[in-house]
């Protein structure tokens, strides 16, 4: 156990460590800080000495190195815009999203999950090809063209609800509800094909067969096994509270990480780039950590074996 | 002459994994096998699941690599796996599996399988190639308006058939065969016994064929080796090891098989558990489970040892059975 | 003595594809019976539909009476009673019929709860005695173990210990050895006929090993293409068949004594139960039919020794050894 632990932490490690190299690198080949921040027509002994004050002038190797060097003691640069902290400018910015992020994943459980087992159990029914059609066109319509279909619906037409913004509560309605429906979408699918794959299983004729009823058949034999592959994707979508949002935010002007990042990458804001691609990274690997551990939880045949 | 195959100490260790969290078990799924097979024989190999029979197929060919030990093939020495000596090796050695539609591609015609091998190893003309294929398929008899169809419009018998022509195709001298019909209904089981025992008659093709039915294997196998955790524990022509097993195990494993008209309670049924290779017991590995079991089956590995002309069993107590039943 | 299980002009279609044409059947108290046949004959979704328990896209119609009561069209509620209470199940494959993610103790409670109203423990104690029962040692530390912690022929003692709790009247057990090795096998079915005596029940085996029905079974029905084709005492039935097709299984199968000479296989294959040939189903792969069998389909008729039998030109009722070896030798010319 504590030696399959400290596998995966040192795998999560490594993960971190060749998303935050990428970054690092991807962000250096792909513009130069100075010219952006400091615009066009700037002399080249300004541009000369933006460069040397935050350590652009040095080797590629060697500016990696020193990040590298910052970070683990815990420093994550500066923005380069106000020079304030980067990893404050983050970290304001965290509630907002998940102010959205959160409740949009328990729309996605709350109303994915139970689709997915009603279709899964009435397979074949009109019902089952409703939910069916409803979770591909969840999924397949992009985030940006229903954020904007709800926008004009319910704030253009029937005007109840704010089209952006932050402010009350009713102005995270819309956003949540964005973000929430591709998910809720694969989530159906994903349960109603993990329950007919369980349904089909001999243990469950079994179950039937020593005269259980059926509606305990359900909780108490095959939801328990459905369960393995849902916390999978489940998984997947708390890796990405904080990722999740990027587009979303940016078409409700929700200042949250997402739209920091948009406005960061466009003013090749590094530091700040950096710490989010970090957060985000951080996050994932850390969910995927828990998804492992908890199968060992759900399924037995995975946890360790005594050696005999 | 010297025998077509010739196997020497063959062992095979997997790392055996228990759990998600588990540590690696060095398991020996075979464990210094030796066997020979003449041309034109056919040996049996029988056992339970764990005995290694089915690994020790896959060594035989080479498909496995083998940890330890020797095999030979028509005298030389069988070269490494993936190497081109090996692979043009492989067209007189083939394989039949049990479960003839994982062993086929459902997008290819029957015909086109059939074919395969001839153009990997590049066999005659196209011409004659075809005319290799129409031959083939009599011969397992399979109708030529058959070799259009695809895989799943034939019956399991049907695609067993297809599975034996393309071993067939390059003419092989020997043919590997693991439970070739355990998949099959029993009307359609005979069907393929009977056209392995035809493939037998001139005397040109060996065969290895591996099975968990006794039955079966006496029908069709010259000589027999029974499998016990990775070991032979008894071999013999089939006939006299049938009549008259030696090894305990042997002798429960005949027992076990139902027949009609034979009472239950006549029967030698073996206690225990079917043996674990991650675990295998000190000494002989079978002693747990056998009523004759003394100190020296604990400590002491047996060794093969002749007990009947052509008929070798690995147990402490045969020998000593065999002397009072002489004196 | 009335009959524990009677099932009457039993019909299955799936997808609107007849597979059951017809089943005329009786389980006598404590009677061993064994259904033989090759796959899709319907031997087991004989007995699937009689419970219930087939997808509800079969169609089954058909009365199928357990003593007083009628199962055919009951309530969910009264067949649940009978499931695993009179009438217990066991299936081919047991390391996937149990539960993965359930200790073995709480699937055998679980049971005990349903038709005993076992529970804490009382349930424990007698879940215990059951695991004893069927030769799992060391049942009170194995209790809170998983099903992939135990081997194919102990899961299926477990099934076994799980289909008593509900002390049956009848067992049916659906191929409960053929995934498992020949040494357990044989563990198995000693098992079961010692089961089978001590508590009295009847037991319905259905399986295609024709040697494991004649040691357990008094009377055998073989089934070809959902209909029963010939149906008696194991005796008479396996010394001399007289359908052709429960003659044709048993020249099918090698000898572990005797001759080692080719098998007699059946030609053909089993029909598609979609395109099933005109009168009787056997004919296309029977030597023996005539005319008449392609258009006629016989009925499942009593005969004077006691068997019934569906087939217009049966083979002799003696002197079976001399043909066979006849038709031996015809084979090896």
């Amino acid at each position: 156990m504590i030696r399959f632990v400290s596998l995966r932490l040192l795998r999560a490690l490594v993960t971190i460590l060749a998303v935050m190299t990428f970054a690092f690198v991807v962000l250096r080949m792909s513009g130069d800080p100075a010219e952006v921040l400091l615009g066009p027509d700037v002399p080249q002994n300004v541009i000369d000495a933006f460069r040397k004050q935050w350590g652009l002038d040095a080797p590629l190797w060697q500016q990696y190195l020193s990040y590298l060097g910052a970070i683990f003691s815990g420093d994550f640069g500066l923005s380069m815009r106000d020079r304030s902290p980067a990893i404050d400018l983050v970290m304001e910015r965290i509630p907002a999203t998940l102010q959205l992020t959160i409740p949009a994943l328990l729309l996605k459980l709350g109303i994915g999950i139970p689709a997915g087992i009603y279709a899964a159990l009435h397979r074949d029914s009109a019902l089952d090809r409703g939910v069916i059609f409803l979770a591909i066109l969840g999924f397949t319509i992009p985030s940006f063209v229903m954020g904007l279909v709800l926008v004009l619906i319910f704030a253009v037409t029937l005007g109840v609800l704010p089209s952006g913004g932050i402010g009350t509560w009713q102005h995270a309605i819309l956003p949540a509800i964005t973000i929430s429906i591709g998910g809720i979408g694969i989530l159906a699918r994903f349960s109603r094909s993990a329950m007919i794959e369980v349904l089909g299983q001999p243990y469950i004729r079994t179950a039937s067969a020593k005269g259980v009823k059926w509606r305990d058949v359900v909780r108490g034999h095959a939801l328990p096994n459905a369960a393995v592959p849902i916390v999978t994707i489940v998984g997947f979508m708390v890796g990405s509270l904080i990722a999740g949002a990027v587009v979303v935010e940016t078409i409700f002007s929700w200042p949250g990480i997402g739209r920091l990042l948009i406005v960061s990458v466009s003013n090749r804001d590094l530091a700040v780039v950096q710490c989010i691609l970090l957060l985000i990274a951080a996050v994932m690997v850390v969910s995927n950590l828990v998804v492992d551990l908890l199968y060992g939880w759900l399924d037995p045949r995975l946890r360790a074996q005594p050696a005999h | 002459m010297s025998p077509l195959l010739e196997a020497n100490d063959l062992v095979r260790v997997y790392a055996g994994r228990k759990g998600l969290f588990g540590k690696a078990v060095p398991v020996r799924a075979v464990d210094g096998v030796s066997l020979r097979v003449n041309r034109g024989e056919t040996l049996g190999i029988v056992g339970e699941s764990g005995s290694g029979k089915s690994t020790l197929g896959r060594l035989l060919l080479g498909v496995d690599p083998a940890q330890g030990g020797t095999v030979q093939f028509d005298g030389q020495q069988l070269p490494e796996a993936g190497t081109q000596a090996w692979r043009a090796l492989r067209a007189r050695m083939q394989m039949v599996y049990q479960d003839p539609l994982a062993a086929l591609d459902r997008r290819l015609t029957i015909a086109t399988q059939i074919r395969e091998p001839l153009d990997i190893h590049r066999v005659g003309t196209p011409e004659q190639r075809e005319a290799r294929v129409a031959e083939l398929m009599r011969a397992v008899g399979l109708r030529p308006d058959q070799a259009g169809r695809y895989p799943h419009e034939l019956s399991g018998g049907q695609r067993q058939r297809v599975v034996i022509a393309r071993a067939l195709a390059t003419d092989p001298d020997l043919l590997v065969c693991d439970e070739p019909v355990s998949a099959l209904d029993v009307s359609i089981q005979a069907q393929v016994v009977n056209l392995l025992r035809e493939l037998q008659g001139d005397g040109r093709l060996s065969m290895v064929f591996i099975s968990h039915d006794l039955k079966v294997v006496r029908n069709l196998c010259d000589r027999v080796a029974v499998m016990y955790l990775g070991r032979i524990v008894e071999e013999g022509p089939s006939e006299e090891l049938f009549a008259n097993p030696q090894h305990p195990y042997t002798q429960a494993l005949i027992s076990s098989v139902p027949e009609p008209g034979r009472a239950l309670d006549s029967r030698v049924i073996l206690q225990g558990e079917p043996p674990n290779p991650a675990r295998r017991p000190s000494g002989c590995a079978f002693h747990p489970r056998c009523a004759r079991a003394t100190d020296i089956c604990r400590g002491q590995v047996p060794d093969l040892i002749p007990v009947a002309p052509g008929q070798t069993a690995a147990c402490h107590h045969v020998t000593g059975a065999r002397a009072t039943r002489a004196a | 003595m009335a009959n524990l299980v009677e099932i009457r002009d039993l019909r299955v279609a799936f997808d609107g594809v007849p597979v059951l044409h017809g089943i005329d059947l009786d389980v006598r108290p404590g009677e061993a019976l064994g259904l033989v046949g090759e796959s899709g004959c319907g031997k087991s979704v004989t007995w699937l539909a009689a419970l219930g328990l087939l997808p509800s896209k079969a169609k089954v119609s058909g009365t199928v009476t357990l003593g007083e009561t009628d199962l055919s069209g009951a309530p969910q509620a009264k067949l649940e009673k009978v499931r695993g209470g009179r009438i217990a199940m066991i299936f081919q494959d047991p390391s996937s019929a149990l539960n993965p993610v359930l200790k073995v103790g709480r699937q055998l409670c679980e049971a005990l709860r349903l038709h005993r109203g076992l529970t804490g423990n009382d349930a424990r104690r007698e879940a215990l005695r059951l695991m004893d029962m069927v030769g799992i040692p060391d049942a009170r530390g194995r209790f809170s173990l998983y099903p992939h912690e135990f081997s194919g022929g102990q899961c299926q003692r477990l099934m076994i210990a799980m289909a008593l709790a509900g002390e049956p009247d009848l067992l049916i057990a659906d191929e409960p050895t053929t995934a498992l090795d020949a040494t357990i096998q044989a563990q198995i079915l000693d098992l079961l006929a010692r089961l089978r005596a001590e508590m009295n029940m009847a037991i319905v085996f259905i399986s295609h090993d024709l040697g494991a029905v004649a040691q357990v079974c008094e009377r055998v029905c073989v089934m070809y293409a959902g209909r029963i084709v010939e149906q008696g005492a194991v005796g008479l039935l396996f010394e001399r068949p007289r359908h052709p097709y429960t003659r044709g299984l048993f020249d099918a199968i090698p000898r572990l004594h005797g001759p080692r000479t080719p098998l007699v296989p059946i030609p053909g294959t089993v029909p598609d139960p979609r395109n099933l040939p005109k009168g009787c189903a056997f004919q296309p792969r029977c030597a023996h039919a005539r005319g008449f069998c392609q258009s006629e389909r016989p009925d499942l008729l009593a005969q004077k020794d006691g068997r019934k039998l569906a087939c217009a030109f049966p083979l002799p009722e003696g002197s079976e050894e001399v043909e066979r070896e006849v038709r031996r030798e015809g084979m090896l010319q």
